[in-house]
Protein backbone atom coordinates (compact mmCIF):
# COMPACT_ATOMS: atom_id res chain seq x y z
CA UNK A 1 0.00 0.00 0.00
CA UNK A 2 2.46 2.61 0.90
CA UNK A 3 4.80 1.81 -1.61
CA UNK A 4 1.70 1.71 -4.30
CA UNK A 5 1.30 5.24 -2.63
CA UNK A 6 4.97 6.21 -2.97
CA UNK A 7 4.90 5.11 -7.03
CA UNK A 8 1.60 7.04 -7.81
CA UNK A 9 3.12 10.26 -6.14
CA UNK A 10 6.47 10.27 -8.37
CA UNK A 11 3.70 9.49 -11.79
CA UNK A 12 1.72 12.11 -10.47
CA UNK A 13 5.14 14.78 -10.25
CA UNK A 14 6.32 13.46 -13.84
CA UNK A 15 3.06 14.03 -15.39
CA UNK A 16 2.70 17.82 -13.73
CA UNK A 17 5.83 18.68 -14.82
CA UNK A 18 5.23 17.28 -18.08
CA UNK A 19 2.26 19.47 -18.60
CA UNK A 20 3.85 22.43 -17.25
CA UNK A 21 6.72 21.99 -19.84
CA UNK A 22 3.86 21.71 -22.78
CA UNK A 23 2.17 24.52 -21.13
CA UNK A 24 5.37 26.94 -21.52
CA UNK A 25 6.04 25.71 -25.07
CA UNK A 26 4.90 28.19 -27.04
CA UNK A 27 7.50 30.93 -25.44
CA UNK A 28 10.08 28.38 -25.55
CA UNK A 29 9.24 28.04 -29.60
CA UNK A 30 9.10 31.47 -29.91
CA UNK A 31 12.63 31.86 -28.36
CA UNK A 32 14.10 29.37 -30.56
CA UNK A 33 12.39 30.82 -33.27
CA UNK A 34 13.74 34.52 -32.17
CA UNK A 35 17.31 33.20 -32.47
CA UNK A 36 17.22 31.30 -36.05
CA UNK A 37 17.77 33.36 -39.44
CA UNK A 38 14.56 33.69 -41.22
CA UNK A 39 15.68 30.99 -43.76
CA UNK A 40 16.63 28.47 -40.87
CA UNK A 41 13.02 29.31 -39.35
CA UNK A 42 10.65 28.36 -42.74
CA UNK A 43 13.30 25.11 -43.60
CA UNK A 44 12.58 21.50 -43.32
CA UNK A 45 15.48 20.97 -41.46
CA UNK A 46 14.72 22.77 -38.56
CA UNK A 47 14.12 20.84 -35.35
CA UNK A 48 12.63 21.59 -32.11
CA UNK A 49 15.79 22.62 -30.52
CA UNK A 50 18.38 25.56 -30.99
CA UNK A 51 20.96 25.06 -33.67
CA UNK A 52 21.77 28.31 -34.81
CA UNK A 53 22.37 31.85 -32.45
CA UNK A 54 21.58 34.84 -34.61
CA UNK A 55 20.68 37.59 -33.14
CA UNK A 56 19.86 39.50 -36.02
CA UNK A 57 16.38 39.60 -35.65
CA UNK A 58 16.79 41.45 -32.35
CA UNK A 59 19.45 44.26 -33.69
CA UNK A 60 16.68 44.46 -37.15
CA UNK A 61 13.83 44.60 -33.76
CA UNK A 62 15.26 47.09 -31.85
CA UNK A 63 16.88 49.49 -34.52
CA UNK A 64 14.45 49.41 -37.59
CA UNK A 65 11.10 49.42 -35.40
CA UNK A 66 9.76 52.36 -33.04
CA UNK A 67 10.38 49.78 -30.05
CA UNK A 68 12.00 52.25 -27.95
CA UNK A 69 9.80 54.90 -28.25
CA UNK A 70 6.73 52.46 -27.52
CA UNK A 71 8.59 51.42 -24.16
CA UNK A 72 9.12 54.96 -23.34
CA UNK A 73 5.42 55.39 -23.62
CA UNK A 74 4.38 51.99 -21.66
CA UNK A 75 6.67 52.69 -19.21
CA UNK A 76 5.81 56.47 -18.43
CA UNK A 77 1.85 55.90 -19.22
CA UNK A 78 1.87 52.72 -16.77
CA UNK A 79 3.93 54.02 -13.67
CA UNK A 80 2.16 57.24 -13.58
CA UNK A 81 -1.63 55.05 -13.90
CA UNK A 82 -0.14 52.93 -11.38
CA UNK A 83 0.88 55.86 -9.01
CA UNK A 84 -2.25 58.23 -9.30
CA UNK A 85 -4.32 54.90 -8.75
CA UNK A 86 -2.70 54.29 -5.65
CA UNK A 87 -2.58 57.76 -4.04
CA UNK A 88 -6.42 58.75 -4.70
CA UNK A 89 -7.57 54.95 -3.83
CA UNK A 90 -5.56 54.58 -0.24
CA UNK A 91 -6.88 58.66 0.35
CA UNK A 92 -10.66 57.76 -0.66
CA UNK A 93 -10.48 54.78 1.39
CA UNK A 94 -9.22 56.17 4.03
CA UNK A 95 -12.07 58.81 3.99
CA UNK A 96 -14.68 55.76 4.01
CA UNK A 97 -13.05 53.71 6.35
CA UNK A 98 -12.17 56.33 8.82
CA UNK A 99 -14.10 59.74 8.64
CA UNK A 100 -18.09 60.28 9.34
CA UNK A 101 -19.09 62.70 5.95
CA UNK A 102 -22.53 63.25 4.24
CA UNK A 103 -22.43 61.45 1.24
CA UNK A 104 -20.18 58.58 2.65
CA UNK A 105 -22.30 55.84 2.07
CA UNK A 106 -23.85 56.82 -1.06
CA UNK A 107 -19.80 57.42 -2.34
CA UNK A 108 -19.13 53.75 -1.42
CA UNK A 109 -22.41 52.47 -2.70
CA UNK A 110 -21.06 54.22 -6.14
CA UNK A 111 -17.67 52.59 -6.31
CA UNK A 112 -19.20 49.48 -5.24
CA UNK A 113 -21.32 49.60 -8.45
CA UNK A 114 -18.81 50.97 -10.79
CA UNK A 115 -17.39 47.73 -10.53
CA UNK A 116 -19.80 46.42 -12.22
CA UNK A 117 -19.79 48.96 -14.99
CA UNK A 118 -17.54 46.86 -18.05
CA UNK A 119 -15.15 49.97 -19.34
CA UNK A 120 -15.45 48.08 -22.28
CA UNK A 121 -18.49 49.74 -22.71
CA UNK A 122 -17.77 53.42 -21.99
CA UNK A 123 -15.12 53.31 -25.45
CA UNK A 124 -17.21 55.50 -27.26
CA UNK A 125 -18.37 58.28 -24.94
CA UNK A 126 -14.76 58.13 -23.59
CA UNK A 127 -13.06 58.83 -26.78
CA UNK A 128 -15.43 61.77 -27.34
CA UNK A 129 -14.34 62.75 -24.41
CA UNK A 130 -11.20 62.64 -24.99
CA UNK A 131 -11.36 64.44 -28.05
CA UNK A 132 -13.07 67.35 -27.00
CA UNK A 133 -9.92 67.89 -24.42
CA UNK A 134 -7.39 67.41 -26.97
CA UNK A 135 -6.20 64.05 -25.84
CA UNK A 136 -5.98 61.79 -28.89
CA UNK A 137 -2.16 60.47 -29.48
CA UNK A 138 -1.10 62.27 -26.14
CA UNK A 139 0.03 60.23 -22.95
CA UNK A 140 -3.17 61.44 -21.12
CA UNK A 141 -5.21 60.47 -23.58
CA UNK A 142 -3.66 56.76 -22.62
CA UNK A 143 -3.94 57.79 -18.97
CA UNK A 144 -7.16 59.00 -18.11
CA UNK A 145 -9.87 57.01 -18.29
CA UNK A 146 -7.53 53.90 -17.30
CA UNK A 147 -7.27 56.25 -13.63
CA UNK A 148 -10.61 54.34 -12.28
CA UNK A 149 -10.33 50.91 -10.53
CA UNK A 150 -12.83 50.69 -7.91
CA UNK A 151 -11.18 47.36 -6.81
CA UNK A 152 -8.11 49.35 -5.35
CA UNK A 153 -10.43 51.67 -3.27
CA UNK A 154 -12.78 48.31 -1.80
CA UNK A 155 -9.28 46.35 -1.00
CA UNK A 156 -7.52 49.39 0.80
CA UNK A 157 -10.94 50.00 2.89
CA UNK A 158 -11.36 46.63 3.94
CA UNK A 159 -7.65 46.87 5.46
CA UNK A 160 -7.71 50.32 6.69
CA UNK A 161 -11.14 48.81 8.69
CA UNK A 162 -8.96 46.28 10.08
CA UNK A 163 -6.68 48.67 11.35
CA UNK A 164 -7.00 48.94 15.83
CA UNK A 165 -8.31 51.66 16.97
CA UNK A 166 -5.62 52.30 19.88
CA UNK A 167 -3.20 52.89 17.04
CA UNK A 168 -5.58 55.41 16.24
CA UNK A 169 -5.76 57.01 19.68
CA UNK A 170 -2.17 57.56 20.16
CA UNK A 171 -1.86 59.44 17.24
CA UNK A 172 -4.60 61.95 17.71
CA UNK A 173 -3.76 61.96 21.10
CA UNK A 174 -0.28 63.57 20.07
CA UNK A 175 -1.87 66.67 17.87
CA UNK A 176 -1.88 64.33 14.24
CA UNK A 177 -4.48 65.12 11.85
CA UNK A 178 -6.11 62.92 9.57
CA UNK A 179 -3.14 63.31 6.72
CA UNK A 180 -0.77 62.61 9.86
CA UNK A 181 -2.64 59.33 10.69
CA UNK A 182 -2.79 58.38 6.74
CA UNK A 183 0.52 58.58 5.92
CA UNK A 184 2.12 58.27 9.30
CA UNK A 185 0.17 55.17 10.29
CA UNK A 186 -2.13 53.31 7.79
CA UNK A 187 -0.11 53.37 4.87
CA UNK A 188 3.08 52.00 6.71
CA UNK A 189 0.65 49.33 8.10
CA UNK A 190 -0.31 47.93 4.75
CA UNK A 191 2.78 48.01 2.95
CA UNK A 192 2.03 44.97 1.38
CA UNK A 193 -0.92 45.77 0.17
CA UNK A 194 0.07 48.79 -1.41
CA UNK A 195 2.89 46.87 -3.31
CA UNK A 196 0.45 44.39 -3.98
CA UNK A 197 -2.12 46.30 -5.24
CA UNK A 198 0.58 48.10 -7.23
CA UNK A 199 1.88 45.46 -9.20
CA UNK A 200 -1.46 44.29 -10.29
CA UNK A 201 -1.96 47.81 -11.47
CA UNK A 202 1.14 48.04 -13.31
CA UNK A 203 0.49 44.46 -15.32
CA UNK A 204 -2.95 46.00 -16.24
CA UNK A 205 -2.41 48.93 -17.84
CA UNK A 206 1.19 47.65 -19.16
CA UNK A 207 -1.11 45.07 -20.94
CA UNK A 208 -3.78 47.16 -21.95
CA UNK A 209 -4.58 46.81 -25.56
CA UNK A 210 -8.49 47.94 -26.33
CA UNK A 211 -7.95 51.62 -25.26
CA UNK A 212 -4.81 52.60 -26.10
CA UNK A 213 -5.72 50.54 -29.36
CA UNK A 214 -8.12 53.35 -30.19
CA UNK A 215 -6.57 56.73 -28.72
CA UNK A 216 -3.66 56.45 -30.44
CA UNK A 217 -2.89 56.41 -33.87
CA UNK A 218 0.63 57.88 -34.62
CA UNK A 219 3.31 54.75 -34.22
CA UNK A 220 5.66 57.07 -32.70
CA UNK A 221 2.70 57.28 -29.85
CA UNK A 222 1.80 53.90 -29.19
CA UNK A 223 2.12 51.51 -26.37
CA UNK A 224 4.26 48.23 -26.60
CA UNK A 225 0.33 45.92 -26.70
CA UNK A 226 -0.25 48.10 -29.70
CA UNK A 227 3.25 49.00 -31.38
CA UNK A 228 3.60 45.64 -31.90
CA UNK A 229 1.02 44.63 -34.13
CA UNK A 230 2.32 47.07 -36.46
CA UNK A 231 5.29 44.81 -36.95
CA UNK A 232 3.40 42.44 -39.16
CA UNK A 233 2.08 45.12 -41.53
CA UNK A 234 6.08 46.18 -41.88
CA UNK A 235 7.74 43.00 -42.44
CA UNK A 236 5.10 40.39 -44.27
CA UNK A 237 5.70 36.90 -43.09
CA UNK A 238 9.13 37.43 -41.47
CA UNK A 239 8.61 34.93 -38.32
CA UNK A 240 12.13 35.67 -36.85
CA UNK A 241 12.04 39.25 -36.63
CA UNK A 242 8.13 39.03 -35.46
CA UNK A 243 8.83 36.83 -32.43
CA UNK A 244 11.98 38.72 -31.42
CA UNK A 245 9.59 41.70 -31.14
CA UNK A 246 7.13 40.19 -29.07
CA UNK A 247 9.68 38.75 -26.91
CA UNK A 248 11.46 41.95 -26.33
CA UNK A 249 7.96 43.36 -25.57
CA UNK A 250 7.54 40.47 -22.93
CA UNK A 251 10.63 40.84 -21.60
CA UNK A 252 9.84 43.88 -18.94
CA UNK A 253 6.39 42.12 -17.02
CA UNK A 254 8.24 38.47 -17.58
CA UNK A 255 11.48 39.37 -16.07
CA UNK A 256 9.40 41.67 -13.10
CA UNK A 257 7.20 38.76 -13.02
CA UNK A 258 10.34 35.99 -12.15
CA UNK A 259 12.58 38.19 -9.96
CA UNK A 260 8.87 38.74 -7.64
CA UNK A 261 7.76 35.56 -8.47
CA UNK A 262 6.17 35.84 -4.43
CA UNK A 263 4.48 39.33 -4.29
CA UNK A 264 3.03 39.11 -7.93
CA UNK A 265 1.07 35.53 -7.00
CA UNK A 266 0.61 37.36 -3.79
CA UNK A 267 -1.02 40.16 -5.14
CA UNK A 268 -3.55 38.32 -7.53
CA UNK A 269 -4.67 36.34 -4.23
CA UNK A 270 -5.29 39.41 -2.19
CA UNK A 271 -6.62 41.85 -5.44
CA UNK A 272 -9.18 38.98 -5.79
CA UNK A 273 -10.38 38.70 -2.03
CA UNK A 274 -9.44 35.11 -1.95
CA UNK A 275 -6.71 35.53 0.49
CA UNK A 276 -6.61 38.27 3.50
CA UNK B 1 -18.97 76.69 18.69
CA UNK B 2 -15.00 74.74 18.84
CA UNK B 3 -17.34 71.73 18.08
CA UNK B 4 -19.12 72.93 15.04
CA UNK B 5 -16.13 74.25 13.83
CA UNK B 6 -14.35 71.22 14.83
CA UNK B 7 -16.77 69.20 12.76
CA UNK B 8 -16.57 72.22 9.85
CA UNK B 9 -12.80 71.21 9.68
CA UNK B 10 -13.37 67.22 9.89
CA UNK B 11 -15.66 66.97 6.85
CA UNK B 12 -13.28 69.52 4.98
CA UNK B 13 -10.34 67.11 5.28
CA UNK B 14 -12.78 64.03 4.30
CA UNK B 15 -13.29 66.28 1.35
CA UNK B 16 -10.20 66.87 -0.03
CA UNK B 17 -9.22 63.21 0.86
CA UNK B 18 -12.35 62.30 -1.96
CA UNK B 19 -11.95 64.91 -4.15
CA UNK B 20 -9.21 63.49 -6.44
CA UNK B 21 -11.04 60.37 -6.97
CA UNK B 22 -14.38 61.60 -7.52
CA UNK B 23 -13.44 64.33 -10.17
CA UNK B 24 -11.39 62.10 -11.84
CA UNK B 25 -14.07 59.40 -11.26
CA UNK B 26 -16.73 61.92 -12.56
CA UNK B 27 -14.92 63.40 -15.51
CA UNK B 28 -13.99 59.82 -17.41
CA UNK B 29 -16.61 57.09 -15.74
CA UNK B 30 -19.83 58.99 -14.50
CA UNK B 31 -19.84 61.41 -17.23
CA UNK B 32 -18.96 59.02 -20.22
CA UNK B 33 -22.29 56.56 -18.27
CA UNK B 34 -24.88 59.40 -19.09
CA UNK B 35 -23.05 60.28 -22.28
CA UNK B 36 -23.98 56.36 -23.56
CA UNK B 37 -27.04 56.55 -22.94
CA UNK B 38 -27.71 60.02 -24.18
CA UNK B 39 -25.90 59.09 -27.40
CA UNK B 40 -28.08 55.47 -27.74
CA UNK B 41 -30.91 57.71 -28.63
CA UNK B 42 -29.53 59.51 -31.58
CA UNK B 43 -28.00 59.55 -34.69
CA UNK B 44 -25.01 60.89 -34.00
CA UNK B 45 -21.49 60.25 -35.73
CA UNK B 46 -18.68 59.63 -33.90
CA UNK B 47 -17.39 63.22 -33.50
CA UNK B 48 -19.66 65.73 -33.75
CA UNK B 49 -23.49 66.26 -32.48
CA UNK B 50 -26.66 64.27 -33.75
CA UNK B 51 -30.61 64.28 -33.82
CA UNK B 52 -32.45 62.45 -31.02
CA UNK B 53 -33.94 59.79 -33.10
CA UNK B 54 -35.75 58.25 -29.88
CA UNK B 55 -35.85 54.10 -29.93
CA UNK B 56 -34.34 54.25 -33.63
CA UNK B 57 -31.14 52.46 -33.14
CA UNK B 58 -32.47 49.99 -30.92
CA UNK B 59 -35.15 48.66 -33.27
CA UNK B 60 -32.29 49.20 -35.92
CA UNK B 61 -30.38 46.63 -33.62
CA UNK B 62 -33.03 44.20 -33.03
CA UNK B 63 -33.82 43.51 -36.65
CA UNK B 64 -30.18 43.49 -37.14
CA UNK B 65 -28.83 39.93 -38.40
CA UNK B 66 -25.30 40.75 -37.59
CA UNK B 67 -26.30 41.68 -33.64
CA UNK B 68 -27.93 38.24 -32.97
CA UNK B 69 -24.65 36.66 -35.13
CA UNK B 70 -22.33 38.32 -32.17
CA UNK B 71 -24.73 36.97 -29.97
CA UNK B 72 -24.53 33.81 -30.20
CA UNK B 73 -21.07 33.80 -31.10
CA UNK B 74 -20.53 35.63 -27.56
CA UNK B 75 -22.53 33.05 -26.44
CA UNK B 76 -20.43 30.26 -27.61
CA UNK B 77 -17.12 31.18 -26.53
CA UNK B 78 -18.33 31.18 -23.57
CA UNK B 79 -19.44 28.18 -22.96
CA UNK B 80 -15.99 27.20 -24.96
CA UNK B 81 -13.94 28.99 -22.36
CA UNK B 82 -15.84 29.20 -18.88
CA UNK B 83 -16.11 26.16 -17.77
CA UNK B 84 -13.07 24.12 -19.95
CA UNK B 85 -10.68 26.89 -18.40
CA UNK B 86 -12.21 26.16 -14.52
CA UNK B 87 -11.77 22.44 -14.83
CA UNK B 88 -8.20 22.80 -16.22
CA UNK B 89 -7.62 25.43 -13.59
CA UNK B 90 -8.54 23.04 -10.78
CA UNK B 91 -6.75 20.24 -12.11
CA UNK B 92 -3.54 22.19 -11.94
CA UNK B 93 -3.72 23.61 -8.25
CA UNK B 94 -4.56 20.51 -7.44
CA UNK B 95 -1.44 18.74 -8.88
CA UNK B 96 0.73 21.85 -8.02
CA UNK B 97 -0.75 21.81 -4.56
CA UNK B 98 1.26 18.26 -4.00
CA UNK B 99 3.89 19.65 -4.68
CA UNK B 100 6.40 21.60 -2.53
CA UNK B 101 9.40 24.08 -2.64
CA UNK B 102 11.23 24.53 -5.74
CA UNK B 103 9.72 21.91 -7.67
CA UNK B 104 6.09 23.76 -6.72
CA UNK B 105 8.10 27.04 -7.66
CA UNK B 106 9.13 25.94 -10.57
CA UNK B 107 5.55 24.25 -11.80
CA UNK B 108 3.63 27.44 -10.97
CA UNK B 109 6.36 29.82 -12.78
CA UNK B 110 5.38 27.38 -16.14
CA UNK B 111 1.34 27.52 -15.38
CA UNK B 112 1.36 31.25 -14.62
CA UNK B 113 4.14 33.24 -17.10
CA UNK B 114 1.67 33.03 -19.80
CA UNK B 115 -0.65 35.43 -17.80
CA UNK B 116 1.89 38.70 -17.37
CA UNK B 117 2.10 38.81 -21.46
CA UNK B 118 0.46 41.04 -23.63
CA UNK B 119 -2.35 40.00 -25.26
CA UNK B 120 -1.05 40.83 -29.04
CA UNK B 121 2.39 38.85 -27.65
CA UNK B 122 -0.10 35.64 -26.77
CA UNK B 123 -1.53 36.34 -30.60
CA UNK B 124 1.64 36.39 -32.21
CA UNK B 125 3.41 33.18 -30.91
CA UNK B 126 -0.22 31.26 -31.60
CA UNK B 127 -0.54 32.78 -35.38
CA UNK B 128 3.23 31.39 -35.74
CA UNK B 129 2.91 27.88 -34.49
CA UNK B 130 -0.52 27.67 -36.27
CA UNK B 131 0.45 28.98 -39.37
CA UNK B 132 -0.99 26.91 -42.07
CA UNK B 133 2.45 26.68 -43.94
CA UNK B 134 5.26 26.70 -41.36
CA UNK B 135 3.37 26.36 -38.06
CA UNK B 136 4.67 23.95 -35.91
CA UNK B 137 1.28 22.32 -34.68
CA UNK B 138 -0.21 21.86 -38.26
CA UNK B 139 1.74 18.05 -38.07
CA UNK B 140 -0.46 17.73 -34.89
CA UNK B 141 -3.70 19.20 -36.97
CA UNK B 142 -2.66 17.20 -39.62
CA UNK B 143 -2.24 14.04 -37.81
CA UNK B 144 -5.53 14.16 -36.72
CA UNK B 145 -7.55 15.18 -39.56
CA UNK B 146 -5.54 14.41 -42.09
CA UNK B 147 -4.39 17.86 -43.65
CA UNK B 148 -3.18 20.92 -42.50
CA UNK B 149 -5.57 23.47 -41.64
CA UNK B 150 -5.70 27.51 -41.70
CA UNK B 151 -7.02 27.36 -38.46
CA UNK B 152 -8.34 31.73 -38.08
CA UNK B 153 -9.69 31.52 -42.09
CA UNK B 154 -12.13 28.47 -41.36
CA UNK B 155 -15.46 29.03 -39.66
CA UNK B 156 -15.28 25.48 -37.97
CA UNK B 157 -11.77 26.17 -36.21
CA UNK B 158 -11.64 29.64 -35.54
CA UNK B 159 -13.55 30.31 -32.40
CA UNK B 160 -12.44 26.57 -30.68
CA UNK B 161 -8.89 27.95 -31.70
CA UNK B 162 -9.42 31.34 -29.76
CA UNK B 163 -10.88 29.71 -27.08
CA UNK B 164 -7.75 27.70 -26.93
CA UNK B 165 -5.17 30.48 -26.95
CA UNK B 166 -7.09 32.44 -24.41
CA UNK B 167 -7.20 29.31 -21.93
CA UNK B 168 -3.68 28.87 -22.84
CA UNK B 169 -2.90 32.99 -21.71
CA UNK B 170 -5.46 33.78 -18.79
CA UNK B 171 -5.47 30.35 -17.07
CA UNK B 172 -2.85 31.37 -14.76
CA UNK B 173 -4.72 33.75 -12.74
CA UNK B 174 -7.67 30.92 -12.13
CA UNK B 175 -5.04 28.94 -11.09
CA UNK B 176 -4.10 31.68 -8.59
CA UNK B 177 -7.25 31.77 -6.71
CA UNK B 178 -7.64 27.85 -6.57
CA UNK B 179 -4.47 27.50 -5.15
CA UNK B 180 -5.29 30.33 -2.67
CA UNK B 181 -8.63 28.11 -1.84
CA UNK B 182 -6.64 24.97 -1.36
CA UNK B 183 -4.39 26.15 1.39
CA UNK B 184 -7.31 28.06 3.14
CA UNK B 185 -8.55 24.19 3.71
CA UNK B 186 -7.42 22.82 7.00
CA UNK B 187 -5.10 20.09 6.71
CA UNK B 188 -6.16 18.23 9.93
CA UNK B 189 -9.50 17.82 7.78
CA UNK B 190 -7.19 15.72 5.26
CA UNK B 191 -5.54 14.04 8.12
CA UNK B 192 -8.70 12.84 10.13
CA UNK B 193 -10.21 11.47 7.18
CA UNK B 194 -6.58 9.44 5.95
CA UNK B 195 -6.88 8.13 10.03
CA UNK B 196 -9.89 6.85 8.72
CA UNK B 197 -8.81 4.95 5.31
CA UNK B 198 -10.87 7.34 3.33
CA UNK B 199 -9.60 7.45 -0.30
CA UNK B 200 -7.78 10.22 -3.06
CA UNK B 201 -11.38 9.95 -4.76
CA UNK B 202 -13.03 10.40 -1.27
CA UNK B 203 -10.73 13.10 0.21
CA UNK B 204 -11.15 15.42 -3.03
CA UNK B 205 -15.26 14.95 -3.54
CA UNK B 206 -16.01 14.81 0.54
CA UNK B 207 -13.78 17.52 1.60
CA UNK B 208 -12.31 19.57 -1.07
CA UNK B 209 -14.85 20.47 -3.19
CA UNK B 210 -17.40 21.58 -0.97
CA UNK B 211 -15.03 23.54 1.12
CA UNK B 212 -13.48 24.67 -2.18
CA UNK B 213 -16.64 25.97 -3.84
CA UNK B 214 -16.55 29.72 -3.11
CA UNK B 215 -13.89 30.02 -5.07
CA UNK B 216 -15.14 27.78 -7.88
CA UNK B 217 -18.60 30.30 -7.86
CA UNK B 218 -15.62 33.13 -8.25
CA UNK B 219 -13.84 31.81 -10.84
CA UNK B 220 -16.81 30.83 -12.67
CA UNK B 221 -18.53 34.49 -12.08
CA UNK B 222 -15.27 36.36 -13.04
CA UNK B 223 -14.42 34.32 -16.25
CA UNK B 224 -18.23 34.46 -17.27
CA UNK B 225 -17.63 38.31 -17.32
CA UNK B 226 -14.23 38.63 -18.66
CA UNK B 227 -15.07 35.94 -21.65
CA UNK B 228 -17.99 38.29 -22.67
CA UNK B 229 -16.14 41.47 -22.86
CA UNK B 230 -14.16 39.01 -25.56
CA UNK B 231 -12.30 41.73 -28.15
CA UNK B 232 -8.69 41.93 -28.06
CA UNK B 233 -7.83 38.21 -29.29
CA UNK B 234 -10.45 37.93 -32.25
CA UNK B 235 -9.29 41.42 -33.45
CA UNK B 236 -5.66 40.16 -33.41
CA UNK B 237 -6.56 36.80 -34.83
CA UNK B 238 -9.04 36.61 -37.03
CA UNK B 239 -11.08 40.47 -37.26
CA UNK B 240 -14.07 38.64 -36.86
CA UNK B 241 -13.87 36.42 -39.88
CA UNK B 242 -14.25 34.49 -41.52
CA UNK B 243 -17.69 34.95 -42.74
CA UNK B 244 -18.56 36.74 -39.48
CA UNK B 245 -18.12 33.08 -37.78
CA UNK B 246 -15.93 35.11 -35.08
CA UNK B 247 -17.85 38.45 -34.92
CA UNK B 248 -18.60 39.32 -31.48
CA UNK B 249 -20.05 42.00 -29.48
CA UNK B 250 -17.38 44.51 -28.75
CA UNK B 251 -15.87 43.81 -32.38
CA UNK B 252 -19.31 45.53 -33.42
CA UNK B 253 -19.02 48.15 -30.91
CA UNK B 254 -15.56 49.06 -32.71
CA UNK B 255 -16.63 48.75 -36.38
CA UNK B 256 -19.81 50.97 -35.94
CA UNK B 257 -18.16 53.71 -33.79
CA UNK B 258 -14.80 53.22 -35.30
CA UNK B 259 -14.80 52.67 -38.81
CA UNK B 260 -18.16 53.08 -40.11
CA UNK B 261 -18.54 56.25 -37.74
CA UNK B 262 -21.97 55.49 -36.73
CA UNK B 263 -21.41 56.48 -32.64
CA UNK B 264 -25.13 56.63 -31.50
CA UNK B 265 -25.51 53.26 -33.00
CA UNK B 266 -22.24 51.97 -31.61
CA UNK B 267 -23.57 53.29 -28.13
CA UNK B 268 -26.93 51.69 -28.21
CA UNK B 269 -24.60 48.08 -28.92
CA UNK B 270 -22.64 48.81 -25.82
CA UNK B 271 -25.54 49.40 -23.85
CA UNK B 272 -26.80 46.19 -24.61
CA UNK B 273 -23.61 43.99 -24.24
CA UNK B 274 -23.74 45.96 -20.62
CA UNK B 275 -26.87 45.21 -19.46
CA UNK B 276 -26.63 41.63 -21.25
CA UNK B 277 -23.44 41.22 -18.90
CA UNK B 278 -25.02 42.65 -15.62
CA UNK B 279 -28.50 40.27 -16.44
CA UNK B 280 -26.29 37.23 -16.69
CA UNK B 281 -24.02 37.70 -14.13
CA UNK B 282 -26.55 38.38 -11.19
CA UNK B 283 -28.08 35.30 -12.51
CA UNK B 284 -25.17 33.19 -12.21
CA UNK B 285 -24.21 34.29 -8.50
CA UNK B 286 -28.00 33.32 -8.20
CA UNK B 287 -27.89 30.44 -9.40
CA UNK B 288 -23.98 29.75 -7.93
CA UNK B 289 -25.48 30.77 -4.64
CA UNK B 290 -28.58 28.24 -4.67
CA UNK B 291 -25.87 25.78 -5.80
CA UNK B 292 -23.35 26.39 -2.92
CA UNK B 293 -26.25 25.89 -0.59
CA UNK B 294 -27.09 22.58 -1.57
CA UNK B 295 -23.75 21.39 -0.66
Amino acid sequence: MNRQRRVENIALTCITLLAGIIWIFPLYWAFVTSIRSEDRVVSEAAGLFPDEFNISSYVDALFNTSLIDWYINSIGTSLIITLVVLVTGMMCAYALSQMEFPGRRLLYGIVLASFMVPAQALVVPQFVLMNDLGLINRWGGIILPQLVVPVVIIVYKQFFDAVPKEMKEAVVLDGGGDYTLLFRVYLPLNWGITTALGIITFIMSWNAFLWPFLVITTEDMMTIPVGITQVNDAFGVAYARIMSVALLAAAPVVIAYLIFQKKVTEAVMISSGVKG
Amino acid sequence: MAMIRNKARHRLVAVSLILPFVAIFALVFAYPVIEVVRMSFTDAPLIGGGEWIGLGNYIRLFSDKLFYTSVVNNGYFVLLTVIPTTVIALAIALAVNRLSGRMQALVLVMFFTPYVLPVSVVTQIWAWMLDFQFGILQPVIEFFTGKPVPVFKNPHWVMPTVATVTIWWTNGFNVLLFLAGLRNIPSELYEAAALDGATRRQLFWRITWPLLWPVTALVLTLQLILQLKIFDQIYLLSEGGPFNSSYVLLLMVYREAFQLNHGGYAAAISLVLFLLIVVISVLQFQILRIGGKGK
